[in-house]
C-alpha cells in the first residue's frame, strides 16, 4: 500500500526555509504523492515558491505568533487540521522548535512521535531508521494502530532535491486559541555573530575539546578553521564549561556535520560527540591520548599535544598563503 | 516555591550497553543518576533557596530496586523522592512516560518542573514537551539560564543563531542544559541525610494509568537491529615536531589543500 500523504513542518529562517526543513520535503516527495507544508512567522507568499520547489503543492500558514513560541500554536493549528484530514506521517526538522511542536502534537493528538530519524523508508508501512549506541547500531522502527506517524528527523539524513514544481497553495492555518498552555513569551532575541561558513554547511570544520586546556586556547581553533576556509566547531565538554556558545556544538545534542575533512583537536570521542561527526568525509584526529577513541574512527591521526601542533600547523597555512 | 525535577536512572554510560532480545535497553545492571538531570536538581535546589521557602521533590519512573540515583539527588539536597515503578512499565514510550510523569505531578501541582533537555540513554527529547501538554502548561525548552520573579520564570533559550529571553507565567515546565549552573558535589552531611529523607514508590493502579503505558500503550515497535557500517581508523603517527607537517601532507593527498 502506497502513502498517500505526508506533511512536513518546514522551519523559516530569515526569509527562507531552514536546508534541514528541504531536505525532508525532497524526501516526503519520493514516499508520497501528496506533500504538504505547514510554516509560520514570516511572509506565507514568499515562502511558498520554494515550499513548491522542493514538492509541497499546499503551504499551510499559521501567521505571525505575536512572540509566542512556536510550539503550541503552531501544534494546535496542525491538530485542527488532521482532524478533518489526517495524513499517513507528519516529519518534523530536528531542532528546538520542531522537537518543540512534535511534542506538543503528540500530546494533543495522543499520538506517540518516533525521534532522532536519519531515515525513513516505505515497506509496506513507514519505516523510520535511529542511530543508537553512538552509532554503532541502526534501529528500525514503525509506528502501530490509527492516525498519523510522528517522526522527528535529523538534520543532513536526505539530500536536497528541487523540482520543477510551482509554488505552492498557501491556506490559512489558524492557531486557535492556546490558552494557558501557549502564554510562553519571547521577549527579545540575541543574535551572536559568526563569520566564514556555516558550521553545518562548511568544507572543512576545526573542532576543539577539553584537551585545549582553557577558554583562551579556542583561538588556536578559530584561527585554524579560517586559514582553512572552514568553520570552527567544538565538543559538548567545552561548550558546557562556557568557552564557546552552544551553536558551536557538534554532536547528539548540537549539530549534525558532514564536511569534506573534520578535524578534531583535543577531542577524546564520546559517543555523544562522534554521532555529530562521523559522516564526515575526512577526519584527522589531534590528540595526546593514543588511545582516545576518536582514533578508532580517523583516517589520519596524530599523537600530540594540541598547544604545539596546531600552532605549527597554524604557521604552516601561513606559509602556503 | 515547589519545584519538581523529573529524573531518570540510567545505566552508567561509561560501562558496555546492551538491548535486550526484546529490544528494550538492559537495565539490569547498576543505574545511576543521569548526569543530564544533576543540572535541573542543582537549579532546583538554587531557586528554592533564592525564593526563601518551599522544597525540591524528584519524581522518576523505573525500578525502584535500585534508588541509589535518587538518593543521590536527595543527598544534594531535594526534600522528598517519588518513583513510579511497575513491571507493566517496560517498554513505555516517551508519551507514556509524560503519561505517568504528569500523573505524580498532577496531583500536587507545584510552581515549577525542572527537566533535562533529553535524558542520556533514550534520548528521545520529546518528553517534558509532552508532559507540559499533558497538565495544560507552557513550557520553555533549551534553558541555558532561568530566574524566577514576581510569579514568571525568564529564561535565556538557546536559539540556531544565539538565544532568546522567554517569560512564561508559573507554573511553567522548562528544560535545562548542561551549561545552566555546576551542580554541588553531595556533602557527607548531604549523603547521610538523604538515608533518611522519604522515598515514595507508586504502582501504575496508584495512578489509574493501566492499559496506556507499557509496550502496548507505546503503539510503535522496533522491527529490527542490525550493526551500523563501521569507520575503520587509519594512519596514526606520533608527533616528533613534524605533525602539523604531515596534516599538511595529508590535507593535500585529499585535495583539501
Amino acid at each position: 500500500m502506497a502513502l498517500s500523504s505526508i506533511w512536513v513542518v518546514v522551519e523559516p529562517s530569515n526569509g527562507a526555509l531552514t536546508t534541514t526543513s528541504l531536505e525532508l520535503l525532497s524526501h516526503a516527495r519520493s514516499l508520497a504523492a501528496d506533500v504538504r507544508a505547514i510554516t509560520w512567522g514570516e511572509d506565507a507568499a514568499s515562502l511558498a515558491a520554494e515550499a513548491g520547489e522542493f514538492g509541497a503543492t499546499t503551504l499551510y500558514d499559521v501567521g505571525d505568533l505575536a512572540g509566542a513560541l512556536p510550539g503550541v500554536p503552531v501544534a494546535s493549528a496542525i491538530a485542527a487540521l488532521v482532524a478533518s484530514s489526517a495524513p499517513d506521517a507528519i516529519l518534523f526538522p530536528s531542532s528546538y522548535d520542531g522537537r518543540d511542536i512534535a511534542g506538543r502534537l503528540s500530546a494533543r493528538l495522543d499520538r506517540p512521535v518516533l525521534t532522532n530519524a536519519t531515515g525513513l523508508t516505505d515497506e509496506g508501512g513507514l519505516v523510520t531508521e535511529h542511530p543508537a549506541f553512538g552509532g554503532t547500531l541502526i534501529v528500525k522502527a514503525r509506528f502501530t494502530g490509527e492516525g498519523p506517524g510522528l517522526i522527528v528527523v535529523r538534520a543532513k539524513s536526505f539530500v536536497v532535491s528541487p523540482t520543477e514544481g510551482l509554488a505552492a497553495t498557501v491556506v490559512a492555518a489558524a492557531p486557535g486559541d492556546a490558552g494557558a498552555e501557549g502564554a510562553a513569551r519571547i521577549v527579545t532575541s540575541h543574535v551572536e555573530e559568526r563569520t566564514g561558513p556555516k558550521l553545518e554547511e562548511a568544507a572543512v570544520v576545526v573542532s576543539g575539546g577539553r584537551g585545549l586546556g582553557e577558554a583562551g586556547s579556542y583561538a588556536l581553533i578559530e584561527e585554524a578553521a579560517k586559514l582553512l576556509g572552514g568553520a570552527a566547531g567544538a565538543s559538548r565538554a567545552i561548550v558546557d564549561a562556557g568557552w564557546v556558545p552552544y551553536s558551536h556544538q557538534v554532536g547528539q545534542t548540537g549539530k549534525t556535520v558532514k564536511p569534506t575533512v573534520y578535524i578534531a583537536c583535543g577531542i577524546s570521542g564520546a559517543t555523544q560527540h562522534m554521532v555529530g561527526m562521523k559522516g564526515s568525509k575526512n577526519i584527522v584526529a589531534i590528540n595526546k591520548d593514543a588511545d582516545a577513541p576518536i582514533f578508532q574512527i580517523a583516517d589520519f591521526g596524530i599523537v600530540g599535544d594540541v598547544h604545539k601542533v596546531l600552532p605549527a600547523l597554524i604557521e604552516a597555512l601561513k606559509a602556503r598563503g | 516555591m515547589n519545584v519538581v525535577v523529573c529524573v531518570k536512572q540510567i545505566p552508567d554510560p561509561a560501562a558496555p550497553q546492551a538491548l535486550e532480545p526484546s529490544h528494550n535497553l538492559d537495565r539490569s545492571g547498576k543505574l545511576i543518576l543521569d548526569e543530564a538531570d544533576t543540572y535541573g536538581v542543582e537549579m532546583a535546589l538554587q531557586l528554592v533557596d533564592k525564593a526563601g521557602s518551599g522544597e525540591v521533590t524528584v519524581v522518576s519512573m523505573g525500578s525502584a530496586a535500585d534508588v541509589a540515583g535518587l538518593r543521590n539527588a536527595l543527598a544534594m539536597g531535594a526534600a522528598k523522592a517519588v518513583i513510579v515503578s511497575d513491571d507493566s512499565l517496560r517498554g513505555t514510550d516517551a508519551l507514556g512516560t509524560a503519561k505517568v510523569l504528569a500523573a505524580v505531578i498532577g496531583r500536587d501541582m507545584p510552581d515549577l518542573i525542572l527537566c533535562a533537555t533529553e535524558s542520556s540513554d533514550g534520548y528521545t527529547g520529546t518528553t517534558p514537551v509532552q508532559l507540559a501538554g499533558l497538565l495544560g502548561l507552557p513550557s520553555i525548552t533549551f534553558a541555558k539560564s532561568v530566574t524566577v520573579d514576581a510569579g514568571a520564570v525568564k529564561v535565556d533559550r538557546q536559539t540556531e543563531s544565539g538565544y532568546d529571553e522567554v517569560s512564561a507565567p508559573l507554573p511553567c515546565v522548562v528544560t535545562v542544559t548542561a551549561g545552566v549552573v555546576e551542580p554541588r558535589y553531595a556533602s557527607f552531611k548531604g549523603i547521610m541525610a538523604a538515608k533518611s529523607k522519604p522515598v515514595e514508590v507508586l504502582s501504575v493502579a496508584d495512578l489509574g494509568l493501566g492499559g496506556q503505558v507499557g509496550t502496548a500503550g507505546a503503539r510503535q515497535e522496533i522491527t529490527s537491529v542490525t550493526a551500523a557500517e563501521s569507520r575503520q581508523g587509519g594512519e596514526k603517527h606520533v608527533d616528533e615536531g613534524d605533525g602539523a607537517l604531515k596534516i599538511v601532507a595529508y590535507l593535500e593527498s585529499i585535495k583539501v589543500l
